[in-house]
């Protein structure tokens, strides 16, 4: 329904930046005193006999729970083809099933006073509920029926395509810059279905049916290839006895093999790429840049938290590299900064982006930032910039731990991306393990221009074809 | 009031603090103390020791509405540049202080109030609170500083040119609030954000900066004794009385009037509104509860279901009552494809004329009374959210007991009251923007004949 597609420039990560995980423990150096309640170790996660996983992470606070399904399906598990049918059928799980025909479920929750959405990724495709505590096993009771008894009719599903239509039209159709985000994405990934952006390519969108739909839905949609996030206002026994008595009697349907999606072409790295997207309506020239790196689940021993570390440093907040060179010394670019979306089933995106101040055009800029990148794998970061940079993250998971909503997503982004609780809840201390020499070094080896395209979007072509003043 | 719920442990006046009253949250999630500080300065604090952390909320009246009427943004400026140095700290060591020590701290203005939130580890709560005074009280405004943020916002402006959205947004405002600051965009434009100087900076901060308007909220690892000394601290040096422009009470114009915003998209964006209801206002509740059954959260309402569900024409579609200090609006936004935003127009239009004639059905007005009710806790499960919630508690000036009297509130509309709310919101013409090439759309002025959409 309301999707936060996780496509354009890393929403995902700002999504898990602010909510990664919160062992207090291990932030204890900054936190001294009673307070550490080491909330990670009551986070329970079990496996139900019929392979349905669930996670539970009690926050008695507030009397209200959050309550998510993630399916272990998104847009790079779609057949070529039908590019969008993931996130098309997302939409389509709203339609109703023959024990709580169409709209039900949604109008229970605008009686009882609930919140609902769902999202898709390229890995995922999440539904979630937000009520009071009491409600908890009605929500599963509610969300099992729809596991496996979904009702489609031509009459629910063409509609809806329509308001697909009317999303892409809103993400893609009217903003350039999302636009230039999935040619970068596309040109990136040569060979892994991650190419495809997750809303779809509209002339694959507008031909997806309803058998299309039920057909995957049949396909992945079975206990055994679901992780059911519970957080707030319940115990871990609580919790596991509710949905035992409900996702518990949902018999498989399907059998999951391994997730095993064409990879990169190797021996890598390959070309540097470059592309240009013009658009009329572009006001204001930007510039944005993807690499190819490993995820959580790729990389090995302490790369990502590497990644993490030198991306941080490199481009996230004021006192990061590209901000003060570029922004505060040089004065050549009105915004530059770096992400890392670091869960991913394979291999993941580093990116870096830039706006050109007035006069500096983005040749100019895109120097700069070479510049930047070049200091950094020559000279490395300075010890005060990996210490700063490791401390503010560390926080993170500290605050991450007031919002049980976002920790129910860290979870279960994790848990679908080929990760695990385990690794989640360590996540503090494998931060504080990186040293200089792994950050220096997953500089040297990833910001390397072979792996990586940078996309410029400009109001005409011949804008991006000034030369240096 | 009722006490209940776990945090209900009263502290007694120490330190010179006034307990003056506690209230309870949704279902005693959220006690909350009256604290007045030894320099009299008030908050309201909600204690929660679980998380080592400590988030405050403050407002103080007076964003964009301070703007100099040919200087648009100059609120906005304020608020981006006044954590760019401050005291002896210059922009970069202001900024390595807040990372150093994971201290989070934004600004915002809005049209009516200069918003604040501070975030940080209880570890770390004295350096935070005594950072945010640097910013309050001595603000440096250095010109590498201004000009370097003044670029940035000038690139957002820039972008907004030929974003849907905003352009439908503008245009509403300016054509609903001539000659008023609401008429003005609250981030500025391209020239008026050019004009600001750094003297208009310090002017604003000197007026609307004072302990006069001031609202407070804290929530977290903190107690009574403590939170009124970090108080004073960071407001006790601020002028006591703020030195604000009268803004007058506006109605919007335009009503009946519909103006096309030409740009080369796909899809037309749509905004629509017309005269709301205060929030003190007794009829407050059914006003909400009117807005909520045509357009509000649930993804079932009539708008939704007619727009969206049954038709496809559009992703989203919503209303909300807008009770701004000096003026009150109901509004609503959708986008949808050019060659249907004909259709889209009359489906709304035809919705409102429904609801204002017949009024929600009795089984409408209970089941969304249920979820309003229901909800409210939703919005008190974090730090941040509750103190968010507090001050505004506090800005709309519903008193302390609030929460405890909002169900009785909502339970207290009947079905006659949402009848004649309904036809009070809904009943009249509205002022409608529309942002793109919608095929047989086309601007509209007072004279012509037929609804507004």
């Amino acid at each position: 329904m309301k999707v936060a597609h996780f496509i354009g420039r890393a929403p995902i990560r700002s999504i898990l930046l602010i909510a990664s995980a919160f062992a207090l423990a291990v932030a204890a150096h900054a936190l001294p005193g009673p307070a550490q309640t080491a909330q990670a170790a009551s986070v329970a996660h079990y496996t139900l006999t019929n392979g349905l996983e669930l996670v539970v992470i009690p926050d008695h606070r507030a009397p209200v729970v959050t309550h998510m399904i993630w399916y272990k399906v998104g847009s790079a598990d779609e057949t070529p083809g039908q590019s969008g049918l993931a996130h098309f059928l997302e939409h389509l799980m709203f339609k109703g099933t023959a024990k709580n025909p169409a709209g039900r479920f949604s109008q229970t929750l605008a009686t009882i006073g609930g919140q609902e959405n769902a999202f898709t990724s390229n890995d995922f495709t999440a539904f979630f509920q937000r009520t009071s505590r009491e409600h908890l096993a009605s929500l599963m009771e509610f969300e099992a029926d729809r596991m496996t008894g979904l009702v489609l009719t031509d009459e629910n599903v063409l509609p809806e395509l329509q308001v697909v239509l009317e999303e892409w039209n809103m993400r893609v159709g009217n903003d350039p810059g999302a636009r230039l985000g999935e040619q970068v994405t596309a040109a990136l990934y040569l060979n892994h279905p991650y190419h495809r952006p997750v809303i779809g390519w509209r002339n694959e969108i507008v031909k997806l049916t309803r058998e299309d739909a039920l057909a995957f839905y049949r396909r992945f949609y079975t206990p055994n290839n679901a992780v059911v996030v519970v957080a707030g206002d319940v115990s871990a026994e609580e919790a596991k006895q509710m949905a035992e008595a409900t996702y518990g009697k949902v018999a498989q349907r399907a059998a999951i093999g391994p997730r095993v999606r064409p990879g990169e072409p190797q021996p890598e790295p390959s070309a540097v790429r470059h592309l240009v997207l013009a658009d009329q309506r572009v006001a204001q020239a930007s510039l944005q840049r993807s690499y190819l790196v490993p995820s959580i689940a790729t990389a090995q021993p302490g790369e990502a938290e590497a990644i993490e570390v030198l991306v941080h440093a490199l481009g996230s907040g004021s006192t990061s590299r590209l901000y003060r060179e570029l922004i505060a010394e040089k004065g050549l670019a009105a915004d530059a900064g770096a992400w890392y979306q670091d869960a991913s089933l394979d291999m993941s995106r580093l990116g870096v982006y830039g706006t050109p101040r007035p006069g500096v055009t983005l040749h100019q800029l895109e120097d700069a930032i070479d510049g930047v990148i070049a200091e950094v794998i020559e000279k490395g970061l300075t010890p005060e910039e990996i210490e700063r940079a490791k401390n503010r993250m560390i926080a993170a998971y500290v605050y991450a731990q007031d919002n049980q909503s976002s920790l129910a997503r860290l979870y279960g982004a994790a848990l679908t991306t080929g990760s695990s609780v385990e690794e989640v809840q360590s996540r503090p201390e494998r931060l504080r393990a990186v040293t200089a020499e792994a950050v220096n070094a997953a500089a040297r080896h990833w910001l390397d221009s072979r792996r990586s395209v940078t996309g410029y979007l400009v109001h005409d072509l011949k804008q991006s074809e000034e030369k240096r003043s | 009031m009722t006490l209940y719920g776990g945090y209900g442990v009263m502290r007694r006046a120490l330190f010179a603090l006034v307990l003056l009253a506690l209230a309870a949250g949704p279902a005693g999630a959220t006690a909350i103390e009256r604290v007045i500080s030894p320099g009299g300065i008030e908050a309201w604090l909600v204690r929660q020791p679980s998380v080592p952390l400590v988030a405050m909320d403050f407002a103080m009246v007076g964003g964009a509405n301070e703007d100099p009427a040919d200087k648009a943004g100059v609120a906005h400026l304020v608020a981006s540049t006044i954590d760019e140095g401050a005291g002896d700290l210059d922009a970069a060591a202001y900024h390595k202080r807040l990372e150093d020590n994971a201290i989070e701290l934004s600004f915002t203005a809005n049209r009516d109030h200069f918003r604040g939130s501070l975030r940080t580890l209880t570890a770390n709560r004295d350096l935070a609170f005594d950072t945010l005074r640097l910013s309050l009280t001595a603000p440096r405004f250095d010109t590498d500083a201004v000009e370097r943020i003044r670029t940035q916002i000038l690139t957002d402006l820039r972008r907004a040119t030929t974003s849907p959205g905003d352009l439908a947004s503008d245009a509403w405002w300016h054509a609903a609030f001539p000659n008023h600051p609401y008429g003005r965009p609250v981030n500025g434009t391209l020239d008026s954000m050019a004009r600001i100087t750094i003297g208009d900076l310090r002017d604003y901060a000197h007026r609307v900066f004072a302990r006069s308007t001031l609202k407070i909220a804290i929530v977290g690892d903190i107690d009574a004794a403590t939170a009124g000394r970090l108080i004073d601290k960071a407001f006790g040096a601020l002028p006591a009385q703020a030195e604000l422009a009268p803004v007058p009470a506006a109605d919007p114009q335009g009503l009946g009037r519909r103006i096309v915003v030409d740009l080369d998209v796909p899809q037309s964006v749509i905004m629509f509104g017309g005269p709301g209801i205060a929030r003190n206002d007794p009829d407050f509740f059914a006003a909400y509860l009117v807005n909520h059954i045509l357009g509000g959260g649930a993804m079932s309402s009539r708008l939704y279901t007619e727009v969206r569900e049954k038709r496809g024409l559009a992703y989203g579609v919503s209303t909300g009552l807008v009770p701004l200090a000096h003026a009150q609006l109901i509004s609503g936004s959708t986008a949808t494809r050019a060659d249907r935003t004909a259709d889209t127009l009359d489906i709304i239009d035809q919705e409102m004329k429904k609801l204002a004639e017949n009024g929600p059905t009795e089984q409408e007005l209970e089941k969304t009374k249920s979820f309003l009710k229901g909800s409210y806790g939703l919005y008190f499960d974090t730090s941040t959210k509750i103190a968010a919630q507090l001050v505004q508690i506090q800005l709309d000036n519903l008193g302390i007991d609030y929460i405890d009297r909002r169900n009785g509130m909502i339970d207290a509309v009947t079905r006659a009251d949402a009848q004649r709310l309904a036809k009070r919101l809904l009943d009249g013409k509205m002022l409608v923007t529309v942002v793109g090439r919608p095929q047989g759309v086309t601007s509209k002025d007072l004279t012509a004949s037929g609804s507004g959409g």
